[in-house]
Order: C-alpha cells, then structure tokens, then sequence
C-alpha cells in the first residue's frame, strides 16, 4: 500500500516531464505551423495583429554570442581552479572550495543588480575602450571589439555569464580530474617530470573529455540564464558583429514581453516555441554532458558506461 | 601515454622547463584569485550598499508614492515571498520524500531509472522553463497571475533537487538497521517511516534547505507566474510580489531611492540564502560524523 503511494509520486514526477514538454509544444505549435522553419531564420519580431512577424534569429544569435562568450572566459580559469584544488593540500583547500561553492548559492537577480550597477559601469570607462583601441584594430577579428563602449551590451552579459557559470564547470571538472589515478601522476614524477609536465601529460589526456562535459553543462547553463541577463544585455532584438552593443537572448526576450503576449494567442504561442528552442537545446547539452563525463569515469575502472547507472550513485552535490 | 621526459638531477633543471613549471602553477594561483575577485566584490557591493536601505521602515511600509520614494519600504515582498515560497515548500517537501523513499526502497529496475533520469533532466531544466510552462498551464487558464501559480512554478524546480538530495541520504543508511527491524516483524512501511527515515533526518532537512534555498533566489519563474505587486496580498489568487522581484524591478527605474531599496533586498536575498546554504552544509556534516 505505501509503496504503491511512493510509487504513485514517482510516476508524478514522470508525468510532470511529460506535462511540460507537452504543454510547451502544443502551445508553441501554431507558431511552428505558421512560419516553419522561418521562425528560426527570421528577423522581424512584430507582434502587432494581422502583421504578424515572428523570427527567432536575433535571440538564438543573442543566446550563443553570450554564452560563447561566457564560456571562453570560464573555462580556462574553471580548469586552473579544478587542477589547483586538485595539487595543494590543507588549509588552502577547504576555503578555496567553499568559496567557490558560495559563487553557486548567489541568486541570479544579486548578480543582476551587482552587473547592473558595478561592473557594467566599469567594463564601459575601463575595459571596453582599451579592448578597441587594441584588439579593435587588427583587421577582421577587431570588428567584435569595435562599437560604442556605453550603455547595455552583449559582452557585459558575457562576463556575468562568465562568473555565474563558474562554480559548476569548476566542480565538474574537479570530479573528473579527481579519478585520475595517483600511479599515473606519481609515475611522471618518478621520471623527473614537474609538475607541469605531470599534469599535462598525465591529468590532462584522462580528463579531457569529462572537460569538454563540463563546458556543455556550463553552457547549459549560461543559455538558460534569464535575470541578470535581462538586467544587462538591452533587450534589443539585433544581430551585428560588435560584442559591445546590445542584444537579447531567448530567455531575456521571454521575460522582457511575456507581459503583452499573456492575453494574444500568436503571440503568446511565439513565446513558447522560443521555450521549446531552450529546452531542446538545454536537454541536449546536458545528456551530451553526461554522458562525455560518465566516459571519463569509465576510462579510468573499465566498467561500461551501462552498468554506472544501476549501481548506487555516488554522492556528488 | 608514455612520457618521454630528459632525466636530469634535482636542482639542474633545464632553464625552459623550469621556467614554464613556474609559469603554470603562477597561472593556476592567477586563477584561483580571479575567481575569487567577483565573489569578494559582489559581497562588498552588496552589503555596503544595501546596509543604507535597512530601516523599521524597509520592513513594515509598502511603496511610496512617486514624490518620496525613500520613504517606502518593501514589506509586500517579504510577505509574498514567505507566501509563495511557504506553498512551494509545502507542495514539493512530501512530493519530493516520497519520490525518494521510492527510489531509494523500493525503486527497481527500468522505471526507477526512467525516474531518476527524468529528475535529472528536469534538475537540467533553464528555469524560465519552468515559468513558461506554469504560466501558460495556469496563469492564462485562471485569467490572472497568482501567488499559487508561483509556488507550483517553484515546485517543478524544487521537487527534483529535494527527491535527488533525500535519495542520496536515505542510501546512506546502513542496511543492518532495516534488516534488524524486519527481522523483528516489523512491515516494511513503517521499517522506512520509523527506522531509515527518522535516521536519515538530518540528511532530509539539509536536502529541504537546499531546496529552500533555491527557491526563495529564483526570480524567472516568479516573474512570469506572480508578477508583482506594489501592497501587501495574502491571497493565494491575486497576483503577488517577491523580494526578487522587487529588486529586479527596482533597479530598472531610473529612481535612486529605489535602487538603494533594491540593494537592501539584495542584501536580505543573499543573507537568508547563504545563510541556508551554510546551516545545511553544518548539519550534513554532523550528519556524517555520526553516522560513520
């Protein structure tokens, strides 16, 4: 009897995936049957009746500049912090980590307002214009690094993106260099090697692809990501080469117009197949995540990836 | 892998290789200190600048008019925040203990898999989604935003973290403790609800201020399920305003006045949730000392 109630809930739980991704692709049906594959490649966005427009372009465009952005900036300094957790011992340890935890606790609006107020402020006097007076210029590469410094723009959203997405790369990663087995690293170093060349040729080749498992989930997230964006990118639906204008992504654009859509079906309905985007995407990074660190646990004990699943799960977070 | 390194003594080092040695672990410090730079000036920022906006009136008074801002406070948000938040709370903590206990006692096979990987997509899930989904499910059926609309978004992001965490906690308990009340006589439905659940408790509550937590930072899915509001509401059907909420919309006035109340909500955000997070850190590991 009880486990049949325990039961019940589970399946709940089961039913609530399905309730949503259902409700999500209904609800965004008319707007993939009226445009079809223009919605992902249009760029008017015109929710205004019998002129209806509804093009995608510029938030997926938004979406994957900031989040390739935020990415870049992340990982490297996500892969330092990992390896440096993962080298010293003792009092440095336990705080470093515990800070790094606290990073992930922070509510996304704290970071808005904190980007909003501080670093945006800074990013526009200091660091964009003597990104464009260096980087600026070289030929081709210099047009993202050109454009006017002031006011909202998709590198800020980057940055925050960048801090935001920061923890969790960091504590995936960890895992994965944390099953590196000790022989391993002992034998380079009984070579001669340093500590360097232990790690790039001992840590590294195992860890590699449970690295780029934690970049997709870190991107996962930095896609997601609707508040401190929201707060920092503009909102203008625009597509252009320069990182330092405004833009929008698809979450931001959700939350700045859910407003005026909640009463007008098209509209609204345009909305939601914007969700869908997200959430496909969303769920394809994580499973692909998955799956590469799960590979990396599996290169190391020889199971196959399979049998992990069955077995009782590790505590992680 | 084979490395091929030159053998040299201790202390004679080829210069290159030394030098980039010293190179990298300077790098790896670098980043250690760049990631700690943002957490140090967010905390700063936020408690400076918020410090100013705390008064008795912050607390008790909703908005002032446009004339004098500074004079209002955002007593509306605290109340709905509790509101929502409280709902959320008490839909997903018995959804979330029983999905659980079932995955954790008597989950087999194919399906509990099925369900474990469904809270783990969902757990994946941007939380906007979330929003999306409610709004369109209930706020646009009901024809109005609501409190109870925010609760139910704040459970499909709750439910998950809670079933994962408590799963987690109850595998922990040693097998022997059921096995020895089973062998008593006792059934197995109150073996898990007198013996593995009652041991795991400290573990469950941690697994609950998590989920606290994360629900009472989440501004997304609020937005597009409670709105907002400028007075105090207790009605779980009229729409409703939230701490982020407020901070969110405060700081896109062009009012300074309001800015400093969103930096005080700020602050009031980032002390009751680090606040959770570090109780529940304490209390899982007393959790853990006891039971090993």
């Amino acid at each position: 009897m009880f486990a049949g109630w325990t039961g019940a809930v589970a399946l709940g739980l089961v039913g609530l995936l399905a309730l949503l991704l259902a409700e999500l692709i209904v609800g965004g049906w008319r707007t993939f049957d009226r445009f079809g594959l223009g919605f992902f490649l249009g760029r008017a966005w015109n929710p205004v009746r019998g002129r209806e427009a509804f093009g995608a372009l510029p938030f997926i465009f938004g979406t994957l500049v900031t989040s390739a952005v935020a990415v870049a900036l992340a990982v490297p300094v996500a892969v330092g912090l990992a390896l440096l957790l993962n080298e010293v011992r003792g009092f440095v340890r336990a705080p470093l980590a515990s800070f790094v935890d606290v990073l992930a606790a922070i509510p996304s609006v704290v970071y808005g307002l904190w980007g909003l107020f501080v670093l945006k402020p800074f990013l526009d006097r200091h660091i964009e214009p003597f990104m464009t007076s260096t980087i600026g210029t070289v030929p081709v590469a210099g047009a993202l690094f050109r454009g006017n410094p002031n006011g909202p723009d998709l590198f800020t959203a980057g940055v925050i993106l960048a801090i935001m997405i920061l923890p969790i790369v960091t504590a995936v990663t960890r895992e994965v260099v944390a099953v590196v087995p000790r022989e391993l690293r002992e034998g380079a170093l009984a070579l001669g090697a340093t500590r360097y060349e232990s790690i790039r040729m001992a840590v590294l080749p195992y860890a590699r692809s449970g690295i780029v498992g934690a970049t997709m989930l870190g991107l996962g997230r930095a896609l997601g990501e609707t508040i401190a964006v929201s707060m920092i990118v503009g909102n203008v639906p625009r597509i252009g080469a320069s990182l330092f204008e405004p833009g929008a992504t698809i979450p931001s654009w959700i939350a700045s117009s859910f407003r005026e859509a909640t009463s007008v079906g098209l509209h609204r309905s345009a909305l939601m197949a914007l969700a869908v985007v997200l959430v496909i995407v969303a769920f394809v990074l994580a499973a692909l995540s998955r799956l590469l660190v799960r590979r990396t646990a599996s290169l190391v004990s020889g199971e196959t990836p399979g049998a992990a699943e069955t077995e009782i799960p590790k505590v992680t977070r | 892998m084979i490395a091929t390194v030159e053998i040299a003594p201790m202390g004679r080092l080829r210069a290159g290789r030394r030098w980039k040695d010293r190179a990298f672990t300077a790098f790896l410090w670098a980043c250690a200190f760049l990631a700690m730079v943002p957490l140090v000036l967010i905390s700063v920022y936020v408690v400076s600048r918020g410090w100013h906006a705390l008064s008795v009136n912050f607390f008790t008074k909703e908005p002032a008019g446009p004339l004098d801002p500074s004079a209002g406070g955002i007593a509306q948000s605290f109340v709905g925040t509790g509101l929502i938040v409280g709902m959320a709370t008490l839909f997903s903590v018995p959804l979330g203990i029983l999905t659980a206990i079932y995955l954790a006692e008597y989950g087999r096979g194919r399906f509990a898999g099925a369900v474990r990987l469904i809270a783990e997509v969902l757990l994946s899930t941007p939380s906007i989604v979330a929003g999306v989904f409610i709004w369109s499910l209930v706020v646009v059926a009901m024809g109005t935003f609501s409190a109870l609309a925010a609760a139910l978004a704040l459970t499909v992001l709750m439910w998950p973290v809670i079933a994962r965490a408590a799963e987690e906690i109850l595998r922990l308990v040693p097998q022997e403790l059921r096995e020895g009340a089973l062998a008593l006589g006792v059934p197995r439905w109150r073996v898990i609800l007198r013996v593995v659940v009652p041991t795991a408790g400290a573990g469950i509550l941690t697994a609950i201020m998590l989920a606290v937590a994360r629900g009472l930072g989440e501004t997304a899915p609020i937005l597009l399920t409670a709105l907002g509001n400028d007075f105090i509401n207790t009605n779980p059907l009229q729409p409703t305003d939230a701490v982020p909420l407020r901070v969110f919309a405060d700081a896109r006035t062009p009012v300074a006045a309001l800015h400093e109340l969103a930096w005080g909500g700020a602050l009031m955000l980032l002390v009751a949730v680090l606040g959770l997070s570090i109780a529940a850190r304490a209390v899982s590991s007393r959790q853990q000392k006891r039971m090993t």
